[in-house]
């Protein structure tokens, strides 16, 4: 392999493969923008990342002076842990901004604050704010990078493309692989960000909910599939025990207890005995199946803890693997373009 | 205040009487008082040539938002009415829901007031409910004596079914109509943008068709019930369409109007069209952009008079209110500016004749709110309103109907810069605007 020395060896720089290709993307905005090559260079990139994390010091100046802002309107425990650690491991300087205890409490715009934090110096602004697509208004504003921690309803690159390492880590290419996402896909961002990614990695998925939490138009089928804004063609099915037979991955998603609030959902019990990944569910799918879960779990919701601590979790590496994941972006962002 | 005027060589267009012809029309002292071939100038007449230009009458809007009193950083009774006199508009319908609301005969009386002199006839809607708060009705005997040619909620529906049905009873014997936000709440659900493919990419909340459809389908049967007349504003879906259509061959006292920006754009328009993705907040509008079906279902509507007007619920918003995060940003779409050049481009595709779109800018929205009936509170006189018959208002709409233009919000009269149109090159422009016999907007130098 080609490797490329992209800072002085003094702690030894990661051993990234050098691409012909620039990375063409200022952002990571979202999933859907990104093709599959470009994918699969994001987890090749946390492949090197990872070997830097093995290290007994593991730190690189690969970023050294570099400044990244963690801008947090919402709660966070991983992704907002594991992008100031991925700042620090990469020698960036990280700034943690969160709405409590800055000037949004005063009432200021999220425009005006991202104008302050530009001025500061900050060379990325990492953002999660609940509202979807407010890092798209970021990226007009300011000329920094932006990364997507999340937002409102609509993405969360950095998690999905975690999620594609974890299955290319247990299966290698996911051509034909077929990825079970159990939970409420109407209003999580994971599934949104998850569909592009392994859909483009060539997996088949189908969605599992109850009706209510499906976009009524992919439920059902018919010419919106075709339209050109539509997401990627998955199938859907209210039915856990038939959808799991033979997976090759069940991923199942946080069920918000604000879902029980809108009607969408009679009781958490009625929803854990429809589609709780339970030992025995899990059991339906392929024998080599994973499970995954974006956290943080409601356990004994949506999935039972026996299958979240059982030999076919990978729960805990999808924390970790998220740590090189989103080294691997903010290099990519940074220093990709050569 | 009024005019003498000798408009000249223009192609005369008047739905309410089927003309079409080259002919002068003489406006004396603010009517109409002459229409002919080579009419010779009076001493006194303002000559305007209209060589080359449709002579219509003037527009008249059912579904504006002035923003005026308490909001004037948005729009401004100059600044509003002079972008409906840029738009052909010589007769505004100011919606209620202002800061506070319009509610009382004395806010009905401030708003004319306020609109005295200004460069379009204003007349006010009022609330259906004390400070619209949808649950007790406000005094629309009082109201209506004022000068409200309508009642309306806008912004809400009326969405008490309860409320909804003594408002239709007491409207029964009171000759105006309940312009309706056809929008339940518990189905729209904080609904950003129309609930379907384009709102389950961005994650955005989604409104779905069923929220507009199922207050259409209860006020109908609220109006048939009571006899009062129903207006339904702003109408964004086929369903809905469909529902009033019927309501109508029932020979329900039912009428509608439709937006431009319905009959123009869908919901993609909130994503744009590139590569990259979009949260444009100048396609932020209640109700939401809808699908292709449905502009085409909206087009189909109004050519075939299902729909009485098309009204441009101009929803002037500052810089600020859009400049924000979608979800926060404000509802509302600049429009009195635009209305003409999509109207005319629908005229440019073939989909309307120009009889039929200057007749849903004209006498459509006055005969369903049967406006030329009024008498104005300064004592002016009605009749003939939205038509060019002897004795009616001098007021006119010159038009340039195959003239290109680049939308261009920069440009405008209103201090509301946004719309989804920004860019987009249509088809038609307001030469210039005459309200009663007096030019309020000249932009012939510019064609």
């Amino acid at each position: 392999m080609v490797t490329e020395q992209i800072a002085p060896q003094y702690e030894g720089p990661p051993q990234v493969a050098a691409h012909t290709a620039t990375w063409r993307h200022r952002h990571l905005l979202d999933v859907d923008s990104l093709e599959r090559g470009e994918i699969e260079r994001v987890l090749e990139t946390a492949r090197a990342m990872q070997e830097v994390l093995a290290r007994p010091v593991a730190r690189t100046p690969a970023l050294r002076g570099v400044i990244v802002c963690n801008l947090f309107y919402e709660a966070s425990t991983r992704t907002r842990a594991s992008f100031e650690l991925a700042g620090k491991v990469l020698g960036a300087d990280v700034i943690n901004v969160s709405a409590g205890g800055s000037s949004v409490e005063k009432g200021e715009s999220l425009v005006d604050t991202v104008k302050t934090i530009a001025a500061v110096g900050a060379d990325v602004v990492i953002i999660r704010h609940p509202a979807s697509g407010a890092p798209y208004l970021i990226a007009q504003t300011i000329d920094s990078h932006v990364i997507n921690a999340g937002d409102g309803q609509h993405a969360h690159p950095t998690q999905a493309l975690l999620d594609a390492f974890i299955l290319h880590d247990a299966f290698g290419r996911l051509d034909g692989r077929r990825v079970v996402i159990v939970g409420d896909m109407l209003h999580s961002r994971v599934a949104r960000s998850n569909l592009w990614a392994l859909t483009r990695l060539g997996a088949e998925v189908t969605l599992v909910a109850p009706r209510p939490l499906l976009p009524a138009w992919l439920a059902r089928g018919g010419e919106e599939r075709e339209h050109p804004l539509a997401l990627p063609n998955v199938s859907c099915d209210s039915d856990l025990d038939r959808a799991i037979v033979g997976a090759d991955a069940v991923m199942a998603l946080r069920i918000q207890r604000e879902r029980m609030r809108g009607a969408l959902l009679p009781s958490a019990a009625e929803y854990a005995r429809r589609y709780q990944l339970t030992a025995e569910r899990v059991a339906r799918a392929a024998p080599h199946a994973v499970v995954m879960h974006p956290g943080p779990m409601n356990e004994g919701v949506e999935i039972a803890s026996e299958v979240a601590h059982g030999a076919q979790s990978r729960i805990e590496a999808q924390v970790s693997a998220g740590l090189a994941i989103r080294m691997a972006v903010l290099f990519l962002l940074v220093r990709g373009v050569s | 205040m009024s005019g003498d005027a000798l408009i000249q060589g223009g192609h005369v267009v008047d739905p309410s009487a089927a003309l079409g012809a080259t002919l002068d029309l003489r406006v004396r002292d603010g009517r109409i008082v002459e229409l002919g071939a080579n009419l010779a100038p009076g001493a006194d007449d303002a000559l305007i040539d209209a060589s080359g230009l449709v002579v219509a009458p003037g527009f008249v809007d059912l579904h504006t938002h002035l923003r005026v009193p308490g909001e004037e950083h948005k729009e401004t009774m100059a600044s509003g009415t002079a972008a409906a006199a840029r738009g052909g508009f010589t007769t505004v319908c100011a919606m209620p829901n202002t800061q506070p609301p319009v509610d009382t005969p004395a806010m009905v009386a401030s708003v004319l007031d306020a609109a005295r002199g200004a460069d379009a006839r204003v007349l006010p809607i009022a609330a259906v409910t004390v400070g619209r708060n949808g649950r007790e009705l406000a005094e629309l005997a009082a109201l209506r004596d004022a000068g409200a040619v309508a009642v309306s909620d806008d912004g809400d529906a009326v969405a008490d079914t309860g409320v909804a049905r003594r408002a239709f009873e007491y409207l029964a014997d009171l000759d105006i109509p309940l312009a309706e936000h056809c929008e339940d709440p518990l189905l729209s659900g904080g609904g950003v943008m129309h609930d379907g493919v384009v709102s389950a990419r961005l994650g955005l909340r989604g409104q779905p068709t069923l929220a507009e459809l199922s207050i259409v389908e209860r006020d109908i049967a609220l109006a048939e019930a009571s006899g009062a007349a129903l207006h339904c504003c702003h109408l964004s879906t086929a369903a809905a369409l469909d529902a009033v259509d019927r309501a109508r061959s029932r020979g329900l006292r039912v009428t509608a109007e439709v937006t431009p920006h319905h009959l123009w754009l869908d919901h993609a328009a909130v994503a744009g069209c590139g590569e990259e993705l979009r949260y444009d907040t100048a396609a932020k509008v209640n109700p939401p952009l809808r699908t292709r079906a449905d502009v085409e279902a909206c087009i189909d509507a109004l050519a075939a008079g299902v729909v009485d007007a098309v009204a441009t619920d101009h929803a002037p918003h500052a810089a600020p209110d859009k400049h924000c995060e979608f979800d926060a940003a404000a509802f509302g779409i600049s429009g009195l500016e635009s209305a003409w050049s999509v109207v005319g481009s629908l005229v440019a595709s073939g989909r309307l004749t120009l009889t039929q779109a200057i007749a849903r800018l004209t006498i459509g929205p006055v005969e369903a709110w049967g406006l030329d009936r009024r008498t104005t509170h300064d004592g002016e006189d009605l009749r003939g309103l939205g038509t060019l018959q002897i004795g009616a208002p001098g007021d006119l709409a010159l038009l340039a109907p195959e003239v290109q233009t680049i939308i261009d919000p920069a440009r405008w009269a209103s201090r509301g810069k946004h719309t989804p149109l920004a860019g987009q090159q249509l088809s038609g422009v307001v030469a210039a605007t005459i309200l009663r016999g007096r030019l309020v907007w000249d932009g012939r130098a510019a064609l």
